[in-house]
Order: C-alpha cells, then sequence, then structure tokens
C-alpha cells in the first residue's frame, strides 16, 4: 500500500506534489490562527482585569449604544457569509461570482470597519479615549487589534481581487483566497467574543 | 478529481446549504444574544447565562458551518490545535483574572 503510494507519487510529481503543498500551507496557515487566538486572549485577559477600573469616568453603560454595535455585528455576520459564498463560486469556477462575492464582503468590512471607526472618534472627541481610564485602555487595545486585523483583511481583500482579475482562479489564488476566507470567519469569532464580553456585559 | 479538490481546500468543503444554515444560525443567536439584554426582562443572572451560552453556541456555529470543522480525520489535527490552543487560553485568560482579583483583594 505505502509502497505503490509511493511509485505513484514519484511517477507523476506534479498531480500529487501541488495539492500537497496547499493543504500544508492551509494547516499553517490554521497554526498561525491559533496564535492570533493566544495573542487575543492575552488582551480579554487584560480587559478581564481592568474592566471595572473607570478611575471616575465613564462606564460601558454611558457610552455603548446596543443597536449600533448591532449594526456592527450584522455587518460581519453578512460579510461573513458573502465570503463562504465567494469560496463556493471559486469551488465552480465562476470567476465573476467570485469577485461579486469579494466585492460585497469587502464592502460590508468596510462598513463594519467605517462604524467602529466613527464610535471610536465619537469616544475620543468627547473626552472618552484610551488615556481617559484602565477599564478605556483596554477597551481601545482590545476592538482596536480587532479592527486592525480587519483593516489587514481588507487589504488583502483587494490584493485577491486584483490577482483574480489578472490571473484568472489559478490554484496558488485559489489557495489565498482560502486562506483569506479561514482569516475572516476567524475574525467574526473573536468579534463574537468581543460583542459578548465587551458589549453586552459592559451595558448590563 | 474529487480528491484533489479536498486537497486543495485542505478540508471538506462547504455546500451552499452548510453556509445558509450558519448564517441563519448566527442571526438567531446574535438577535437572542442582544434582545436578552436589551429587553431586560429577565433577571441579571439569567441574562449573563443566556449570552455566554449563545456566544458560545454561536462560535460553534461558525466552527462547523464556516470553517468546517468536524469529527472526520481531515480535520484531525485542525481540531487538535484548537484544543490546545483553548487549553492555553483558560490557563492564560482564567489564571490572569484569578492571580489579579486576588492580588486586588488582598490590597484592600
Amino acid at each position: 500500500m505505502t509502497t505503490g503510494a509511493l511509485t505513484i507519487d514519484s511517477a507523476h510529481p506534479h498531480e500529487f506534489e501541488h495539492p500537497d503543498t496547499v493543504g500544508n500551507k492551509t494547516f499553517g496557515f490554521w497554526l498561525y490562527l491559533m496564535t492570533d487566538l493566544v495573542l487575543f486572549s492575552a488582551i480579554f485577559a487584560t480587559f478581564g482585569v481592568l474592566n471595572h477600573s473607570y478611575a471616575g469616568g465613564p462606564m460601558g453603560k454611558d457610552l455603548f449604544d446596543l443597536p449600533y454595535t448591532f449594526g456592527e455585528t450584522l455587518f460581519l455576520l453578512f460579510s461573513s457569509a458573502t465570503c463562504g459564498l465567494a469560496v463556493l463560486a471559486m469551488h465552480h469556477e465562476r470567476k465573476g461570482l467570485v469577485l461579486l462575492g469579494l466585492a460585497v464582503t469587502f464592502l460590508l468590512g468596510l462598513g463594519f470597519l467605517s462604524m467602529e471607526i466613527h464610535e471610536f472618534h465619537q469616544m475620543i472627541l468627547e473626552g472618552h479615549g484610551p488615556d481617559r481610564s484602565g477599564f478605556l485602555s483596554a477597551f481601545f487595545t482590545l476592538v482596536g487589534t480587532h479592527g486592525t486585523h480587519v483593516t489587514f483583511g481588507l487589504i488583502w481583500m483587494g490584493v485577491i481581487m486584483g490577482q483574480i482579475v489578472t490571473r484568472g482562479l489559478a490554484t496558488s489564488v485559489q489557495s489565498r483566497l482560502m486562506r483569506l476566507s479561514m482569516f475572516w470567519h476567524f475574525l467574526d469569532i473573536v468579534w463574537i467574543g468581543i460583542f459578548t464580553f465587551v458589549y453586552l456585559m459592559g451595558v448590563m | 478529481m474529487n480528491q484533489t479538490q479536498t486537497n486543495v481546500s485542505g478540508a471538506s468543503r462547504g455546500s451552499f446549504k452548510s453556509y445558509a444554515t450558519g448564517f441563519i444560525l448566527s442571526i438567531v443567536l446574535t438577535v437572542i444574544a442582544f434582545g436578552l439584554v436589551m429587553g431586560g426582562v429577565l433577571p441579571r443572572s439569567a441574562v449573563l447565562l443566556g449570552i455566554i451560552g449563545a456566544a458560545v453556541v454561536q462560535i460553534l456555529v461558525h466552527l462547523h458551518y464556516f470553517l468546517h470543522l468536524d469529527t472526520s480525520s481531515s480535520a484531525r489535527w485542525n481540531v487538535l490545535a484548537l484544543l490546545f490552543t483553548l487549553f492555553i487560553m483558560i490557563l492564560f485568560v482564567g489564571g490572569t483574572i484569578w492571580i489579579m482579583y486576588n492580588l486586588n483583594y488582598r490590597m484592600m
């Protein structure tokens, strides 16, 4: 059995080598996501410790507007779904649909990011910036780190869209798109933690 | 052909149905979580339990329907890496909060 597989492997190196490399890359990227999860858990732990260090400043109750956060959440959730649809279209070799799906995902992600930047901007204008209290430092670090990830995801998405336009759905482009979609779904999972522990519990 | 495509994705592929199911479940769970807090009907502890439960279920929904994690052998190492990371996370978050609250208590 093993010998047979080895013979086939060496007889047709190109047929077997490439998909394997892609599988390795996907798994390697998964491991990166796991380390990113460790980064986020360190920031979540910091937030958990500083959660009530208001220093006489505003509390979550005074700052957060839940319908607004709900809107942000919907933007990210819809973008996760359209990203999945883009990957499905990729498996069916529908280039136009992939580009459409990614464009919609990009716009939804941009919508999320704009809402977050607007929120940060308002808070800083009102004097509730990260320098106000330990709670706000932790809040800006946690939510800002997630926002930075989304920003890089958007840049990445733009690059992939450019590659699809110029190179079509080559195997290398497909494998990059797979990793981008993993990254995007992962960010949505982190956001579930943020809206639950920061926003919902902050308002309670 | 089929084998190659499974390898290209590195994991089992999703279908339209799985993405749609995941999406609808996520929307429902998000609405439940926000509704519990914004409604303000239930006692505080019940709301807390409800939103944490909704978050955990929604994370599982995302992992299964969007990231296609399951108990199949192709996803085994992904699941193993995730479990190890969860262990680290529990140590990090639980340990930090335990120590810092304890310190805080003793300094009072």
